[in-house]
């Protein structure tokens, strides 16, 4: 009982911090440039992206033991787009602006290579519980990582945040920041202001061992 | 005994120092913007002022925030400053400089290792930055002789902005503005880089200090002329078409002062020709087929990234080493 709980608590930590799928691992990274123009893209990327791991996860979790090894990558595939397609249609009849504002980016978060690697590393060898839970840290490290990056960008690109003027009028917003240059500047950024805070936090961590 | 001491190279010194290089580069510069002071007024010196000052006090500033020596003492800042502003329009907002400044300064040379570590240009680097920001800002350029007080307030209703002869080009047509003027810099354009009278003979000072050599500014300026000369548009003259395309824009002044930046382009003789006609070449490629009328900047740019490996691809053989096509 206890070891499941202290791994619970390093499933959230890796996910959110640790083993961060953009900011550590740098996974997904063709979405997270493309998509976070704005924070509500940004937002909704990361969410359906989130719901699709956490379905996967759940099936190639339950069906581990029954998936020869030899064609795993495959028929992981066919699980991830089965819930992508599904995603997508949701998306398409519930929330059409987001739909065209993401545009191809959902029907290829199927080649989204967080939600295989998840898959490949962590849901093929654990119970199902807890590669839902996978699911859900992986998800919001990868949500918290495309908000925090699409929120720097839409306030310098467009001077709003969720499409409201946050600015005042004679700020006048630098376009780079919404063009694909901008968002390798932004992440790039925030890569080193994450590996800032993770070493100090580290530090401490040491200091207090010490101690 | 003297003659007997062993010591490591380098065994012949010189007192050039990056300082007395960039006191050079300075002076060839003055004229230009004097030049640029009386075609567009005295905002010039405001711009320039404000883009020297922010670059020192940036680089200072940085210097100061990551530990390491301060290398404003070295003049580079002042250098990159004045090619920033001589980059800019006359009517730039004053603020666009001090954001110049602080990407040349701290994104693209300090956080890369400062001076000597930098793999693009710097204010080159600033400029594309700032057109892709503010293009509207970037492309409002004064007419000539429509001189601007020292702080004039432009905004965009102003209407000052007045085509420049790269525009008119990129059409297929010849500029309205003579060749002459052109080349004495009578024309409408960026502080710096309308006179190319002024650039050649400031370049000519760098030759013969030796701070620059001729291999990249002359490759490059000739790869312009021919490529423009041969595939002219049928309808104009072609020694027309070539000479204007060569004086309009930054081809001058980014051929002898900025594709010569010595920490972006390439050390040995070969490997500077084929930076200078790869520079030439996209250059008159991006100006053909590109969205923007410009594109010396660009080509700059791209051909640094190359710099290692023309370095690497040209380097010589050492004396002594194998020698090529050997026969015995």
């Amino acid at each position: 009982m206890s070891k499941e709980k202290t791994s619970i608590k390093k499933i959230f930590t890796d996910g959110l911090f640790d083993k961060n799928p953009i900011l550590v691992q740098l996974l997904g990274t063709c979405a997270t440039l493309a998509v976070t123009t704005s924070v509500s893209n940004g937002l909704a990327m990361g969410l359906s992206t989130t719901a699709v791991l956490v379905c996967s996860n759940l099936f190639i979790s339950l069906l581990r033991n029954f998936i020869p090894k030899e064609v795993r990558i495959a028929s992981y595939i066919v699980v991830i787009s089965g819930f992508v397609t599904a995603i997508e249609l949701l998306i398409k009849a519930f929330l059409p602006e987001i739909n065209k504002s993401l545009g191809v980016f959902i029907p290829l978060i199927v080649v989204n290579c967080i939600i295989l690697s998840r898959a490949e590393s962590f849901a093929s060898k654990n119970k199902p519980f807890l590669a839902m839970l996978d699911g859900v840290a992986m998800g919001a490290g990868f949500t918290m990582a495309l908000v925090v990056v699409s929120a720097i960008r839409e306030f310098l690109g467009s001077g709003t945040f969720l499409g409201v003027r946050v600015t005042p009028v004679s700020f006048e917003p630098a376009l780079i920041f919404i063009m694909s240059a901008g968002a390798f500047f932004t992440l790039a950024f925030v890569i080193a202001g994450m590996n800032k805070i993770m070493d100090s936090v580290k530090k401490k961590a040491e200091k207090k061992e010490v101690k | 005994m003297g003659l007997l001491k062993v010591s490591a190279s380098p065994h012949i010194r010189h007192e050039d120092t990056t300082r007395v290089l960039m006191s050079d580069v300075i002076l060839a510069m003055i004229p230009l913007f004097i030049w640029g002071a009386y075609i567009f007024g005295p905002r010039v010196i405001t711009v320039t002022a404000i883009s020297v000052i922010s670059c020192v006090l940036f680089e200072y500033i940085f210097n100061l925030i990551v530990k390491k020596p301060c290398t404003v003492g070295d003049m580079s800042a002042v250098v990159s400053g004045m090619l920033l502003a001589f980059n800019l329009p006359a009517t730039i907002p004053l603020w666009i400089p001090v954001i110049g400044a602080l990407f040349a300064m701290v994104i693209v040379k300090g956080i890369f290792g400062g001076i000597g570590k930098n793999i693009m240009n710097p204010v080159l680097a600033a400029r594309v930055f700032l057109f892709a920001s503010w293009p509207g800002h970037m492309t409002n350029y004064s007419e000539p002789l429509v001189r601007l007080s020292f702080f004039d307030k432009i905004t965009e209703a102003d209407a000052v902005s007045s085509a420049t002869s790269l525009t008119v080009l990129k059409g297929g047509e010849l500029p309205d503005v003579s060749v002459f003027d052109m080349f004495i810099g009578n024309m409408a354009g960026c502080i710096g880089e309308i006179s190319a009278l002024l650039i050649i003979a400031g370049g000519i000072y760098l030759l013969v200090r030796k701070v620059i050599t001729w291999h990249i500014p002359v490759s490059f300026v000739l790869t312009v002329a021919l490529i423009t000369f041969v595939f002219a548009p049928d309808n104009v003259s072609s020694l027309n078409f070539m000479l204007s395309e060569i004086l309009s824009g930054g081809l001058m002044i980014g051929a002898f002062f900025m594709a010569t930046d010595y920490v972006t382009s390439p050390v040995t003789p070969l490997g500077r020709i084929i930076y200078g006609i790869g520079c030439g070449a996209l250059t008159v490629f991006i100006r053909f087929f590109g969205g923007y009328p410009e594109g010396v900047s660009f080509a700059i740019l791209i051909m640094n990234l190359f710099v290692w490996y023309l370095d690497r691809a040209t380097k010589p053989t050492k004396f002594g080493g194998r020698v090529k096509n050997a026969k015995a």
